[in-house]
């Protein structure tokens, strides 16, 4: 039995000016998986995501949750489902870190009724969960990038999806807030059957953690399957249009380098 | 810092109903400071005895007081809802030019001497919601390119807009009667001057709607404020919400210049003073500057009315007198979080 509870059917968008920027992908995801979108930059990575995440309708084709269509569901029964981290959180308020992962407890509250107490367990929860616990009381204009990156992962996991869309989310962390962010979600995976779903260039981050890799070309889907399948070679040569990159699988991980 | 840490650590009902109580002692104070304050001095035996003192306070005084808190407000809780909306703390129905649209589209009303009432809604005000509408429809329209709202770009068009609406009502000002031109100048100079409670009573029958409506939006605000994907994902829908605001706003903002004229800043202070105060959560900030603002804007023309020996200030030199800098510490301070 497969539990594909998302799948995304035929997907394509052109930006109003600009050129075709995803073609005809299509995506299964099931539970507790983690599904990594590599490609080069302008390769659709973030547009694909973005109609995930239903901020993009799609210019053709459709995303489907649990057999109805994304657009079908009501905003808020949505937001339950499926959380997104966006590659920046930009501060135009000094919000308290609270404050902010508390409003990932939306799509729980009914509309006109305040956060309850256990509205506050559950955002104090999730802050501990991503190791920022400590962070509560703080200011987020007042953050590094990486415990800004933290605070917004427990936001998102606040909102306890059965899915998480992350747009590269570690693009400005270092390897120690790499490696924590990893964890908690294959943590996260194992405890609740979380879902992953992650646009991100750091390849060698998806041959150990990621059961399922997307490789994007040009806005289509050049190859995916498993870590092994498509970090190779011949595959990764053609999907960055660099000659000189090589991959080799070294016991459970994959090195990617590139040739002088 | 530690005053506002304490803040978050209680709920927000408790923060909710702490906030608001105070702040409505603050505007009961002012508005018992405002009705006592002026060149006649009134008391309470006056009121009952001295049939003089008695109109002059019920067809002047209170009158006035009342503008100031109706005006004060909405000026105020506009500002707090379009700088969540444009994540933006300089936006105001000023900075973003929907005041000045206002004031075109009341000029106009002024000018053809409109005093038709639509269900009981003067045609002023319907002309100063047009104008005001068409200004932000505007402002918003060149300050987006593609998904993005460019937020350089967005107080520019606003100011823009507002210079070019200055020099409309000038405009239309020289072409008009000599009667009608006066009027404009005294209404454009802002002031909280009115004779009577009618006009009083035609601005609630449209403020008190507009106000509740906005303030139902409190919490897509809140979430907007944060950031305008996540609020989509957390269920928020977006353009209609922004639709909404845009229209409220215009609402509020034109019916409040078309009464008062050209009183400037109070919805950038205001709702930073709230959020110093109570905190970020627009859930608090929304109505809290509801109420400072109309206490704001009653001790502002207070002062007005009694700084000079003879004669009264225009309430609005005294709001830009405090606004102005306060815009220049904003966007200070704004620029230090840029860095980080």
């Amino acid at each position: 039995m497969t539990a594909h509870f998302f799948e995304a059917e035929h997907l394509a968008y052109a930006y109003p000016a600009g050129p075709v920027a995803v073609r005809d992908v299509s995506l299964s995801i099931a539970r507790a998986s983690m599904t990594a979108i590599i490609g080069a930059n302008g390769s659709g990575k973030s547009t694909l995501i973005r109609m995930l995440a239903g901020l993009l309708r799609p210019g053709s084709g459709r995303v489907v949750l649990d057999g109805v269509g994304l657009d079908k569901w009501q905003p808020r029964l949505r937001a339950r489902e499926i959380a997104y981290l966006p590659q920046s959180t930009a501060a135009a308020f000094p919000f308290r870190v609270l404050e902010l992962v508390l409003s990932g407890r939306t799509p729980h509250i009914p509309p006109f009724h305040l956060d309850a107490v256990a509205d506050r367990e559950r955002a104090l929860q999730a802050l501990e969960s991503t190791g920022a616990a400590h962070l509560a009381d703080r200011v987020i204009t007042g953050l590094s990038g990486g415990e800004r990156q933290m605070v917004i992962l427990a936001r998102a996991l606040a909102q306890e999806p059965r899915l998480l869309l992350l747009d590269e989310p570690s693009s400005s962390l270092d390897l120690k807030h790499r490696a924590e962010l990893m964890r908690t979600l294959a943590r996260l995976r194992e405890e609740r059957g979380l879902a992953v779903v992650m646009v991100t260039h750091d390849l060698q981050l998806t041959g150990s953690v990621f059961d399922h890799i997307v490789a994007l070309r040009a806005g289509e889907i050049l190859a995916q399957g498993r870590p092994g399948e498509v970090l190779e070679t011949g595959v990764l040569a053609e999907v960055y249009g660099e000659p000189k990159v090589r991959a080799q699988r070294m016991g459970g991980q994959t090195l990617v380098w590139v040739e002088a | 810092m530690s005053a506002a840490a304490s803040e978050i650590a209680a709920p927000l009902r408790a923060r909710l109903i702490r906030s608001l109580a105070i702040l409505l002692v603050v505007l009961v104070v002012a508005t018992a400071v405002g009705l006592a304050v002026g060149r006649q001095q009134i008391n309470f035996a006056q009121l009952s005895s001295d049939p003089f003192a008695r109109t002059l306070f019920l067809r002047l005084r209170l009158p006035r007081v009342l503008m100031g808190l109706l005006v004060g407000a909405s000026l105020a809780v506009t500002g707090a809802a379009l700088q969540a909306l444009f994540r933006n703390p300089l936006a105001d129905p000023f900075t973003l030019g929907v005041s000045g649209g206002g004031a075109v589209g009341a000029s106009i009303a002024i000018a053809f001497g409109w005093t038709a009432r639509v269900f009981g809604t003067p045609l002023l005000f319907l002309a100063a919601f047009g104008g005001a509408m068409l200004a932000v429809t505007m402002v918003r329209a060149i300050s987006r390119t593609g998904a993005l709202i460019v937020p350089g770009a967005l107080l520019l068009a606003g100011v823009v807009v507002n210079l070019v609406s200055l020099a409309m009502v000038l405009t239309i000002q020289y072409v008009i009667d000599p009667d009608s031109a006066l009027r404009i100048l005294r209404w454009m100079m802002g002031s909280l001057d009115v004779v009577g409670l009618e006009p009083i009573g035609h601005m609630l029958l449209v403020l008190v709607p507009g106000w509740l409506a906005l303030l139902a939006f409190s919490r897509q605000l809140h979430l907007m404020a944060i950031d305008e994907d996540t609020a989509a994902t957390l269920g928020v829908n977006v353009s209609r919400c922004e639709t909404a605001v845009h229209t409220l706003s215009s609402l509020i903002v034109g019916v409040a210049v078309a009464a008062g004229g050209a009183i400037g800043f109070v919805g950038l202070i205001v709702p930073h003073a709230v959020r110093l105060m109570f905190g970020e959560d627009l859930r608090i900030v929304l109505p809290g500057s509801l109420l400072l603002g109309g206490a704001f804007l009653i001790l502002a023309d207070a002062l007005a009315r009694t700084v000079l020996p003879a004669g009264e200030l225009p309430v609005g030199a005294i709001t830009g007198l405090l606004g102005g800098p306060a815009f220049l510490w904003l966007l200070r301070r704004r620029q230090s979080y840029a860095v980080m």
